[in-house]
């Protein structure tokens, strides 16, 4: 199933979903595997594998070091694809891949898409990428019939939003807070103007809110507006600190809000 | 650039294309610049240190005698007016050799900014002159620990802090890169640089140099003279970049001759990366040419063969800095020797009666513990 039929099914049931982050090859690729089938077990809807970049200037510092440390661990684009088939070739639950723009370029677009779509990835999210600027990854995506995350921010005008909501598909991301990564206490109420903002052009595509989202209070908050939240600095903290079996605890814990 | 900069970037345009037309504002900087920076800045032949590069006229723009020692300034006190007319109250900066950050510093004070300047571990420590100069100017200082821990991290950081304080926060960003507008911004307010050199170089020499020069790291002082230029085709542009311990090594910053295409910050543009489009760490015993990137206005003129740029090593720049020093009685900085010590190496090049004009961009005080260390002053070295 695509991300958008899972989340859009999960909607008419009046469920909650939990989209889940892990950088792939961290803290090397055979151990990131095995955590992102853990957490796909352990109830996340959507997986979110993320691709290692030397300047990941929307993410904080929990991010920032298992990104780094992947890197120092040898994550390279070449290997990348075999972490994400090795994973979809063990779980239903459909991965979107997120990368920074840079590393993509390099490896060509189009060459990008053919690989992930082979590899049973169901599309990407592209933190640093405007629609702007994505003619090449649309046209690319639309042929292979992937879909594509953009941004929608609280500094967004009406005008980005309906842009965004016009070329997404799986969902749209709303950045709940004018910030970069990492756990919060309180999620901003910015959360949601950004998502009223989104629904408000019209668009059919779900909205899932993320950053700051750490706790299954805000889990359920956010999907009392949102068509999803999305988790990932929790979860890393979680198997940094306990394995693959606190990341199991953690993950069932947030997905219990429901 | 993430969307989360985008409404910024936007209102950063408007507000910069509404003040360029707006008499009051080029008054207002014109006079500051004149009355503050101690503008123009005035150009100085030097035929003792000429005679290094063969039978050629060298002549000096001396944007080191600018107030705060750098060209860093033409740029801040722009921006911070802008920054003011956008009813915001903190500036951010990034900054490898504490140049420009000692230059925003000086603006946070002169127009009453909160001010905190990112700064990378490792030039918190091989310019630690400047964090002082920044903190006696009231501004907080920042290492940043993340990644190389120089330049680049360093954008990386103030980026991060502009996504979360945007409303009422300006990135005062201090060079020719990043997104748009800032590389056509920034080279707007340091093209006061090439206008004044060439008025002088024609009212008081009588003729156009055949050649400027100047050094590139993100390359604003370069762009700042080259801009005037562009159009006398009989003028030459020479950029030279950190080479560091060699072309053939890993270890340098010449982005325009060993990079390849990317983007980084928001501008596609020549980049020192590996295969992966990750960045790779530069190199060079200048902290402001520590950057794997470069301006995207540098990387199109290199592509028009409008503007030739070559590598120096880390000692050829410290044997021309000593060079000019003992020779003019000018010491400059790091950054800037490597613009004189390409003149030195590429000036024979040239038809005998040749005149060039280098921007002079910077002065050495701020690198006498390098130097000293380098040269054996201060306790051990070369």
């Amino acid at each position: 199933m695509t991300v958008q039929e899972i989340l859009s099914g999960l909607d008419s049931r009046d469920e909650s979903a939990l989209i889940g982050y892990f950088p792939a090859g961290y803290p090397t690729s055979a151990d990131s595997i095995e955590a992102c089938v853990a957490m796909c077990e352990s109830g996340i809807d959507v997986l979110e594998l993320g691709v290692p970049y030397s300047d990941p200037v929307m993410d904080g510092l929990v991010i920032q070091e298992a990104t780094e440390m992947a890197l120092a661990n040898g994550f390279k684009l070449s290997g990348f694809f075999e972490t994400l088939k090795a994973i979809t070739s063990r779980v239903e639950t459909p991965v979107l891949v997120m990368s920074y723009w840079n590393p993509i370029l390099q490896y060509g677009v189009q060459r990008f898409a053919e690989d992930l779509k082979a590899a049973g990835g169901a599309g990407m999210i592209t933190p640093d990428l405007i629609p702007d600027e994505a003619a090449d990854w649309i046209r690319a995506s639309d042929e292979l019939d992937l879909e594509r995350v953009f941004l929608a921010t609280p500094s967004s005008s009406d005008k980005r939003l309906e842009q965004v909501a016009k070329v997404s598909k799986g969902f749209i991301y709303a950045v709940s807070t004018m910030g970069i990564t990492g756990a919060r206490e309180d999620l901003d109420a910015k959360a949601r103007t950004v998502v009223s903002g989104v629904k408000a052009t019209g668009t059919k595509v779900p909205v899932c809110v993320g950053i700051g989202i750490s706790t299954s209070d805000q889990v359920l908050e956010v999907n009392s507006y949102a068509d999803g939240a999305i988790v990932g600095s929790v979860f890393i903290k979680a198997y940094r600190d306990g394995g693959i079996d606190k990341l199991r605890n953690v993950v069932q814990e947030l997905k219990a809000g429901n | 650039m993430p969307e989360s900069l985008i409404a910024a970037l936007d209102e950063l345009e408007a507000t910069y294309e509404a003040a360029k037309n707006d008499p009051s504002f080029v008054a207002e900087l014109a006079e500051l610049n004149k009355s503050y920076v101690g503008r123009p800045s005035i150009i100085t032949e030097v035929p003792k240190f000429a005679a290094l590069a063969g039978n050629i006229r060298v002549f000096l723009k001396r944007e080191d005698l600018n107030h705060t020692g750098s060209h860093k300034i033409n740029n801040v006190i722009g921006q911070a007016l802008l920054t003011k007319r956008m009813g915001k109250t903190r500036i951010i900066a990034e900054t490898g050799a504490g140049q420009h950050g000692v230059a925003s510093a000086t603006a946070a004070a002169l127009f009453g900014l909160e001010c905190v300047v990112y700064m990378g571990e490792v030039d918190t420590e091989r310019q630690a002159l400047n964090v002082a100069r920044m903190k006696l100017l009231g501004a907080e200082v920042i290492p940043v620990t993340t990644g190389s821990r120089t330049l680049k991290d360093a954008i990386n950081e103030a980026l991060r802090d502009w996504v979360a304080n945007v409303d009422n926060t300006h990135y005062l960003l201090g060079t020719v890169a990043g997104p748009h507008p800032f590389p056509t911004m920034v080279r707007d307010f340091h093209s006061v640089i090439g206008f004044e050199s060439r008025e002088q170089m024609l009212q008081d020499y009588g003729f156009l140099p055949d050649v400027v020069a100047a050094c590139v790291g993100g390359g604003s002082n370069a762009i700042g003279l080259f801009h005037a230029f562009l159009d006398d085709e009989d003028v030459k542009l020479w950029g030279f970049e950190a080479a560091g311990e060699g072309m053939n090594t890993l270890k340098h910053a010449a982005t325009l001759n060993k990079g390849k295409v990317g983007v980084l910050h928001g501008a596609k543009s020549y980049l020192l990366q590996d295969e992966d489009g990750q960045t790779v760490e530069s190199h060079s015993i200048s902290a402001g040419l520590d950057y794997p990137g470069v301006g995207p206005e540098h990387s199109w003129l290199k592509d028009l063969d409008r503007a030739q740029y070559f590598g120096i090593s880390d000692d050829e720049a410290m044997q021309a800095l000593k060079a000019l020093s003992q020779t003019e009685g000018i010491i400059p900085a790091i950054e800037t020797a490597h613009a004189l010590a390409g003149v030195i190496k590429h000036g024979s090049e040239l038809a005998k009666g040749s005149s060039i004009l280098i921007n002079l961009s910077g002065r050495g005080d701020k690198d006498m513990e390098t130097v000293g260390k380098y040269f054996g002053f201060l306790g051990s070295g070369k």
